[in-house]
């Protein structure tokens, strides 16, 4: 706690600059992973609004990208989930229409991330 | 130029926010309050202010509004009394730490249970531990007044912590008097704009309000507010002497009434102040040597500016309108911590009165000085007025 600002020099009545949830990075609380399956994607956008801690990022696609039964997606399409920050909270999974997100446990993920 | 108005306490703090004019008001109708709010609705429904006011359903919720009003930038105040403050109590002591100037006029009203609606201190003396100022009125014009001295202190710089402005419920909210009343452009000078360094509807300039803190910084940030508290006392006399130019009235932290040369001394709150000098100036008629202390800024509380104006009193009588149960009255407390330092302390005795609105009269008041001059008092005993035994 040495490294921290004493209570002259704290911005008045806990106030904070803006935005500093994005140096918390929640990632690290999560025991169950979302694994995207973008080839089953229908780029519906209902993940990307449920998602309780804005972890699914967005992007605009002019030249599309490659969905649910080989169809070219344009416009705004989801990229992968921001791992710094998804809670693993399986939302996402849960409101998929086309089911193409699957819950799996963390330590699966590390485990096949370093076989 | 100022005008003599017959106005009730409660019509005399409606007519100083009028002329305040803030920006947003959310207050809960409850009696004794009521009155303040119904006035200054209807100064909205005739135009007379720009202010917003915005029904709610409870007084948590007016609190909540005040909130974030203020937190927007806005100049926003609420009102209320007893069971209102009880119900808004969570966010009540969320604003000092969120360091909000909101001025809040209080009707003071006994707490329930039993249910009652007259005055008494317990609703406000509840609050003396989270960081509002809290100043006592002893009639409509000290009550009109402290609106204009309690809203330049909250938003005074150094200080940016909220502040109640206490009035006797019924017997100074609803009892007409003469209020003189200053001139709409003086106050205005005088109050000017909140000119506040951060505010939320600043777009340009985000900032976060109302984290969570933990142990790293919670302690913190709550000696802070100390500190504010600590500015407030000083910054307290000097809009004091501003407000003095207007009115020609003064404002120290006490009134004191006849106590120079004083054999015994009774300190209270509020509008018994009134009934005790009554009485004070008729037993000086027949030669008694009696005085009177009259806090008026409650938090801060002036401890060493009050040990040093009774330190040569023999004996000193404190009247409590309210009780703390299992442990000596609110003000006989401060009192007695005051008189800590002094090789020879005065006397003291503690009395609780007027309870749920039991009234006090010039009477009691004359023999509770008779007892103090006979010395016969007792530090430790706590001694009851007009209780039916």
């Amino acid at each position: 706690m040495a490294d921290k600002k004493g209570w002259h020099d704290l911005m008045r009545g806990a106030d904070l600059p803006p935005a500093t949830s994005l140096e918390y990075k929640t990632g690290s609380w999560r025991s169950m992973r979302p694994v995207f399956d973008a080839s089953n994607c229908i780029h519906c956008m209902i993940c990307v609004a449920y998602c309780p801690d804005m972890a699914i990022p967005i992007t605009k696609s002019e030249e599309g990208v490659v969905g649910k039964g080989g169809r070219l997606y344009k416009g705004a399409v989801r990229l992968e989930t921001n791992f710094d920050y998804c809670k693993g909270c399986g939302i996402c999974a849960q409101e998929c229409p086309t089911k193409c997100i699957t819950m799996i446990r963390e330590e699966e993920a590390v485990e096949a991330s370093t076989k | 130029m100022s005008v003599i108005k017959p106005l009730s306490g409660a019509q005399a703090v409606a007519e100083a926010m009028r002329q305040i004019n803030p920006d947003v008001v959310v207050a809960y109708p409850i009696t004794p309050q009521t009155p303040v709010v119904e006035y200054f609705a209807q100064f909205v429904a005739n135009g007379l202010v720009d202010t917003e006011t915005i029904p709610v359903e409870s007084e948590h919720s007016a609190m909540s509004a005040t909130v974030g009003a203020s937190a927007a930038g806005a100049r926003a105040m609420c009102a209320t009394s007893s069971q209102g403050l009880a119900l808004m109590w969570e966010v009540v002591a969320a604003v000092p730490g969120l360091r909000l100037p909101i001025v809040m006029p209080i009707v003071n009203r006994a707490l329930s249970a039993p249910i009652n609606i007259h005055c008494d201190h317990s609703d406000t003396m509840g609050a003396t531990t989270i960081g509002w100022i809290q100043i006592f009125s002893e009639n409509a014009q000290e009550a009109y007044e402290n609106m204009f001295l309690a809203l330049r202190l909250a938003e005074h710089k150094d200080v940016l912590i909220p502040a109640m402005v206490m009035q006797d419920g019924f017997i100074i909210s609803h009892g007409v008097e003469n209020v003189k009343i200053l001139d709409d452009d003086v106050v205005k000078k005088f109050v000017g704009e909140r000119n506040p360094d951060r505010f939320l509807l600043d777009v340009k300039n985000p900032y976060t309000i109302g984290p969570l803190a933990l142990p790293d910084y919670y302690f913190e940030i709550k000696r802070q507010q100390e500190e504010a508290m600590e500015n407030a006392k000083k910054i307290y006399l000097e809009v004091g002497e501003d407000l003095s130019k207007l009115t020609g009235n003064k404002y120290p932290y006490f009134e004191e009434y006849r106590i120079e040369d004083a054999a015994a001394v009774i300190i209270v709150l509020a509008s018994a102040a009134g009934t005790a000098k009554d009485a004070i100036d008729e037993m000086r008629v027949d030669g008694k040597k009696v005085g009177l202390l009259k806090p008026k800024l409650f938090r801060p509380f002036p401890y060493k500016e009050i040990r040093d104006a009774v330190k040569n009193i023999p004996v000193i009588g404190v009247l409590d309108r309210s009780i703390s149960f299992g442990s000596y009255a609110p003000l006989y407390t401060e009192i007695r911590n005051s008189l800590f330092e002094l090789e020879n302390k005065p006397k003291l005795q503690s009395y609780i009165f007027g309870l749920g609105g039991k009234d006090i009269f010039k009477n009691d008041i004359k023999q509770i000085f008779e007892e103090l001059l006979s010395g016969k008092v007792n530090p430790e005993e706590q001694k009851y007025i007009g209780l039916r035994g």
